[in-house]
């Protein structure tokens, strides 16, 4: 089944961080992405740029309304995703764990809906 | 079904009241369980029973004072709660049998002499029942944190990473499996002991495994599943005395918990057991593991039948690593001896992935590196964290940098403590001198 791993973190406190630890969780997200490619599971998976590149577009009464910024301001961001390819849901689990993220964000697990 | 997790919700709130309740639900949740679930088997109306039992208490003990014999007193409560339930539900119920026990309950509970003080154990009977062949193995060690316990599927689902939901339809089944399927509430006759204890032993470490992989202190909140284990293993090689296996897996386990400060330095990093300091070691847990270690041994050779299994082995292998704090060097020789007697006795790619990297230390990294590489393509070590590591040092030592730097990338990549991750990543950076 296919899985996204939606990766929630603290943008602020990310843009705070370190060059050195920087570097270093970029490097663990390296090898993290690299063993889901050795494991087989790996499908794709993006970082997004921070929340504030974002624009918001929506229909309303026939006219068209774009907005700056996320679409809901939340504690954590969405900052990047992985689709994965597992078995179930216990496998999409430990692979989220894994992520260099989980320590200090959230992993939201979402099923795809198989069409 | 309502909370199963009474004793862990339970205290929030100071008071003698409040107090006691928490203490008797820690030390007597399982006693109550197994005694309530001993004959219906069913637990989950046990836990039920329970649950409500323990909501009453905290509303009157605080009042009215904490009674004389408060296990009795939840027994009574709980006793009641299941024969309401049950009579509610009687016309399409198995009849017979539970109307005779709820008799019975019904007269010790208006017994004008009060309830019997001494509660009968049937604990052991539950771990039993928990751990049985027809339970799923990977549902053994949940249950078991479930029904002695009183953990609750979310807490659960988080030591094995399965998701809260799952882990509770998976436990509503497990239980749903022993009472439909009739698993009996007893420990097994001797023909049969000796692979059912493991199955036991096997759940009560998987626990254990669990709480320990967990780094110390992280989550305030989620009670500690190596503690609890050992509890578990603790009840065990009381209600077994004379099980060798069950006191090898108690010594293994007091072997590891002896080092788990150990496993941290001020700063909260990651040390490898190679270079952890021995005075941080708890000296009193690992004579208290060697002295049980070496009882598990007398009573495995004393019999007509040799009774040395895995538990005691892998204590051995702790005890052998444990020398170091007295002579400087672990006992390396040892250690790959264990190893080899373990890996015949469990064929374990894990096991023998241990001899190998003990391997290295008593000829050196190349023959290790052969042994693992005889490992290669094993399936079951490709996610393993460990084996990536293990080959990723190797690989440095002896030079091949590519190699060692492609290893450790899978290492981090598979690893879930940040404090191992930053470790490996260190390793990658600046080689060992």
């Amino acid at each position: 089944m296919k899985y996204l791993l939606m990766i929630y973190s603290d943008e602020a406190a990310e843009a705070t961080m370190t060059e050195a630890d920087n570097a270093a969780e970029m490097a663990a997200y390296g090898a993290y992405a690299g063993a889901m490619v050795e494991a087989g599971v790996m499908v794709g998976g993006e970082r997004l740029r921070p929340t504030t590149d974002a624009t918001c577009v929506r229909l309303r009464n026939g006219q068209t309304e774009l907005l700056n910024g996320p679409y809901a301001d939340t504690r954590e961001q969405l900052g990047g995703y992985f689709m994965i390819e597992v078995p179930d849901l216990d496998a999409a689990l430990h692979w989220a764990a894994r992520c260099p993220t989980a320590p200090h964000g959230t992993i939201e697990v979402r099923p795809v809906w198989e069409m | 079904m309502a909370d199963a997790d009474a004793s862990a919700d339970i205290g929030a709130d100071a008071g003698p009241g409040h107090a006691a309740a928490e203490a008797v639900a820690r030390r007597s949740y399982g006693k109550l369980i197994a005694l309530l679930a001993a004959r219906t088997r069913d637990l989950a109306a046990a836990e039920d029973a329970l649950a409500d039992a323990f909501a009453a208490a905290l509303a009157d003990w605080p009042r009215h004072g904490i009674p004389h014999t408060p296990e009795a007193w939840l027994l009574t409560a709980a006793r009641r709660r299941l024969i309401d339930g049950a009579r509610a539900r009687r016309t399409h119920d198995h009849a017979a049998d539970t109307l005779r026990l709820l008799g019975e309950w019904a007269q010790a509970a208006t017994d004008p002499a009060g309830p019997r003080a001494e509660i009968p154990d049937h604990r052991l009977a539950l771990m039993f029942a928990c751990a049985h062949p027809a339970i799923a193995a990977g549902m053994r060690a949940p249950l078991m944190l479930q029904t002695l316990l009183g953990f609750d599927a979310a807490a659960i689902g988080s030591a094995f990473l399965v998701a809260p939901a799952t882990m509770g339809q998976r436990l509503v089944r497990a239980k749903s499996r022993i009472r439909q399927t009739g698993i009996p509430f007893a420990v097994p006759p001797l023909a049969a002991l000796g692979e059912r204890l493991g199955a036991v032993l096997d759940a009560v470490y998987a626990c254990y495994a669990e709480g320990w992989s967990a780094p110390a202190g992280t989550d305030a909140q989620r009670r500690n599943l190596a503690e609890e284990a050992l509890w578990l293993g603790g009840l065990v090689a009381t209600l077994m005395p004379e099980e060798p296996e069950a006191l090898g897996l108690l010594a293994l386990m007091l072997f590891a918990q002896a080092r788990r400060a150990a496993r941290r330095d001020e700063a909260g990093r990651y040390v490898p057991l190679a270079e952890q300091d021995t005075t941080r070691w708890d000296a009193r847990m690992m004579d208290e593991a060697e002295r049980l270690l070496r009882r598990a041994g007398a009573l495995a050779l004393a019999g007509p039948v040799q009774r040395v299994g895995r538990f005691q082995l892998e204590a051995a292998v702790q005890s052998a690593h444990g020398v170091r704090r007295l002579r400087g060097t672990a006992d390396w020789p040892a250690i790959t001896r264990l190893y080899d007697a373990l890996h015949q006795l469990t064929g374990s790619p894990v096991v023998a992935l241990n001899r190998a990297v003990a391997l290295a230390e008593t000829q050196g990294p190349a023959p290790a590196l052969a042994a693992l590489d005889t490992l290669d393509g094993d399936a079951r070590l490709a996610d393993y964290q460990p084996y990536w590591a293990a080959r990723a040092d190797l690989l440095q030592r002896l030079g091949q940098a590519a190699a060692a730097d492609a290893a450790y990338a899978r290492a981090i990549g598979l690893e879930r403590d940040p404090a191992v991750r930053a470790f490996l990543q260190q390793r990658r950076a600046v080689p060992l001198g």
